[in-house]
């Protein structure tokens, strides 16, 4: 696993680099600790309150590890208007897995839509959902 | 015997990899293309130009065996048949990969006349076409282009704006995960046109097909945008990032706020440079308005809106998918006679053209044709093009609430009409829907409505009212007290 400073390292001298050091460390530890944020505003010359100002903003960063397997349930309109609420109940049933909304995977035609990883699925039903979060 | 399947994201999500192993083990030669865009046809099967819709992994040994039954050839349905691309012309057709395949089918051709042409005069060309920014602005590109080319400064930047976050709309992630050359070749020719040597593609994290494409390449055909370099770069999931001053905060590793304009980006955008930011269907177009000249692009279209549209079908709709047209057409005609209507089979109640922040719009409205004047003259917009049907169990009171719940999710909290606005708004729609002091609250909405579209800084805050007040004035019988199952 790399470490930190080893991830800082990569992304020395790179325009703008905060948001590819902070995809790379969520990559690799599943979540941007306190040290990581003092590490990151040593590096970056920035303080640590612009640094956790950044990552408290985006929806994608966490700051503590989620240790159940993610599922995103498109919540959007095209997927609304496919169904998607109607699974609700079946998508938070299980406490297994951890659901969370997001706003369009760019399925719209194909809903309800759901991504695990970088894994995506389409036409989702009650039947299907129930499966793929059993499996997950 | 060659079969085609697609592996942009809709394919697989409807099953493409397991279908294409059940082809290569039966002994078939499997080749991955893009994606037609005839998305409930998906997974969908070509056979030497013969198509196959949605097809499963059971009905593999009766293709090869040539007994299944075909929808015929692929290029005759109607649904392709009404299009004309422009932007998706090469959409089904070839490798998104392969460089043998972009340059056997016009790739390049665009880059090689901007150089042979010059800079100001492939600005010209992109004037002439009037092609105007397909994010939902629709701000002349070549306007953009000339306030750049015009800036003096040492480093200037393109930014190409592919985070597409409106739901309904995913013809970006078509071209970047079917055809990323194009648009590659779209971001030199502006680099080349504006001077600037640099590129970025921000990308959001939601599409990590498309990520993986582009960067693969910009690998491969570096040397042939070079001087000019890209990167892509990933967004985090923040829906506000797809305006362009948020995007270049964010890509810059700042929060995605909002910067008042002034200045433009045009003048002090990217680390303070001039930059373009320009959608990606935006550059995508430049490469053939410059091969085949801007007037032939301004040929296509009505009035101020020139050339094509390529409008996403979605929703509850029978037909969903890519529907590249010239502008102009009815918005009846895309979702009865090319979508086929809802799905579900019911009736159409309405329909939400531009995403989380456009207005919904009834049948009565359907006349309204798909043209940037036309929508605003209706307190509605195209945006960046796509159409969300809904039939008649759709509960246009929940939907008001949600578009402001979605406006206060996504806030990035700069400014406050949009920050406690969109909060307030979803606290009086809930008054509202459970039937308390619902004509006091409705002229509340009205009033905060006003304060929205005029106060806040930027579109998300600024547009939000047009979903919930062309919810309140079409459908006026979901917002009064009622039995609620």
């Amino acid at each position: 696993m790399s470490s930190i400073a080893a991830i800082l390292a990569e992304h020395d001298g790179r325009e703008g680099p905060l948001l590819p050091i902070l995809h790379d460390l969520q990559k690799a530890f599943g979540h941007i600790s306190e040290d990581a944020m003092r590490e990151i505003a040593s590096a970056l010359n920035l303080t640590r309150a612009e640094v956790y100002g950044v990552v408290s903003f985006y929806h994608d960063f966490r700051k503590e590890a989620e240790t159940r397997p993610v599922i995103k349930l498109c919540r959007a309109e095209a997927c609304k208007a496919r169904g998607v609420e109607a699974l609700m109940p079946v998508a938070l049933a299980q406490n297994s897995v951890k659901v969370e909304a997001v706003y369009c995977l760019g399925l719209c035609a194909v809903g309800p839509a759901a991504m695990i990883g970088d894994t995506v699925y389409a036409r989702l039903d009650a039947e299907r959902l129930t499966a793929l979060m059993a499996s997950t | 015997m060659k079969i085609r399947i697609s592996d942009d994201a809709v394919a697989l999500a409807c099953g493409a990899d397991a279908l294409a192993d059940a082809f290569a083990a039966a002994g078939a030669e499997v080749e991955r293309v893009s994606s037609w865009g005839m998305h409930w046809l998906e997974p969908l099967v070509d056979v030497n130009g013969m198509g196959y819709g949605a097809v499963s992994v059971d009905q593999v040994a009766a293709i090869i065996a040539g007994t299944a039954t075909s929808f015929g050839r692929i290029e005759e349905h109607p649904f392709i048949a009404r299009q004309t691309r422009l932007t998706f012309v090469r959409a089904g057709k070839t490798r998104p990969t392969s460089l043998d395949d972009y340059y056997a089918n016009e790739g390049w051709c665009g880059l090689a006349k901007a150089r042979e042409i010059g800079a100001e005069a492939t600005i010209a060309a992109v004037l002439e076409s009037g092609l105007r920014g397909r994010g939902g602005a629709g701000f002349p590109a070549g306007t953009k282009w000339k306030t750049v080319a015009g800036a003096a400064a040492d480093q200037k930047y393109i930014v190409c704006n592919a985070d597409e976050g409106d739901s309904a709309t995913f013809a970006d992630r078509m071209v970047m995960e079917g055809d990323p050359f194009m648009l590659i070749e779209g971001m030199a020719i502006a680099g080349f046109a504006v001077g600037a040597s640099k590129g970025f593609a921000y990308i959001r994290s939601e599409y990590p097909h498309a990520i993986a494409k582009m960067e693969t390449a910009i690998k491969l055909c570096a040397h042939l945008v070079a001087p000019f370099e890209i990167e892509v770069r990933v967004g985090a999931g923040a829906y506000v990032c797809g305006e362009e001053t948020s995007l270049l905060n964010s890509l810059e590793g700042k929060r995605g706020e909002v910067r008042a304009k002034p200045p433009l980006p045009a003048l002090e955008g990217l680390f303070g440079e001039p930059t373009v930011v320009n959608n990606v269907l935006t550059l995508a177009a430049v490469p053939w308005i410059l091969t085949h000249g801007g007037q032939a692009y301004a040929a296509f279209g009505m009035g101020r809106s020139k050339g094509n549209m390529p409008v996403q079908l979605a929703g509850n709709v029978k037909h969903g998918g890519l529907f590249e047209i010239a502008f102009g057409i009815t918005l009846g005609e895309l979702v009865n006679d090319i979508g086929g209507g809802t799905e579900s089979g019911r009736p159409v109640r309405c329909v939400q053209v531009g995403g989380p922040l456009g207005a919904y719009i009834p049948p009565a409205l359907f006349d309204l044709p798909f043209d940037y004047e036309a929508f605003s003259t209706a307190d509605a917009l195209i945006g960046h093009g796509g159409i969300t049907v809904f039939d008649n169990t759709v509960d246009m009171a929940q939907m008001a609430r949600f578009a402001m719940e979605f406006c206060a999710i996504e806030s990035c909290g700069k400014c406050t009409p949009c920050r406690l606005g969109s909060t307030r708004g979803m606290e009086t729609l809930d008054q509202i829907i459970a039937g308390r002091n619902v004509e006091v609250n409705l002229a509340l909405i009205a009033d905060l409505s006003e304060t929205m579209k005029f106060g806040s800084l930027c579109a998300l805050g600024g547009f939000t009212p047009y979903p919930v007040m062309s919810a309140i004035k079409y459908f006026p019988e979901d917002f009064v007290v009622r039995e609620r199952s």
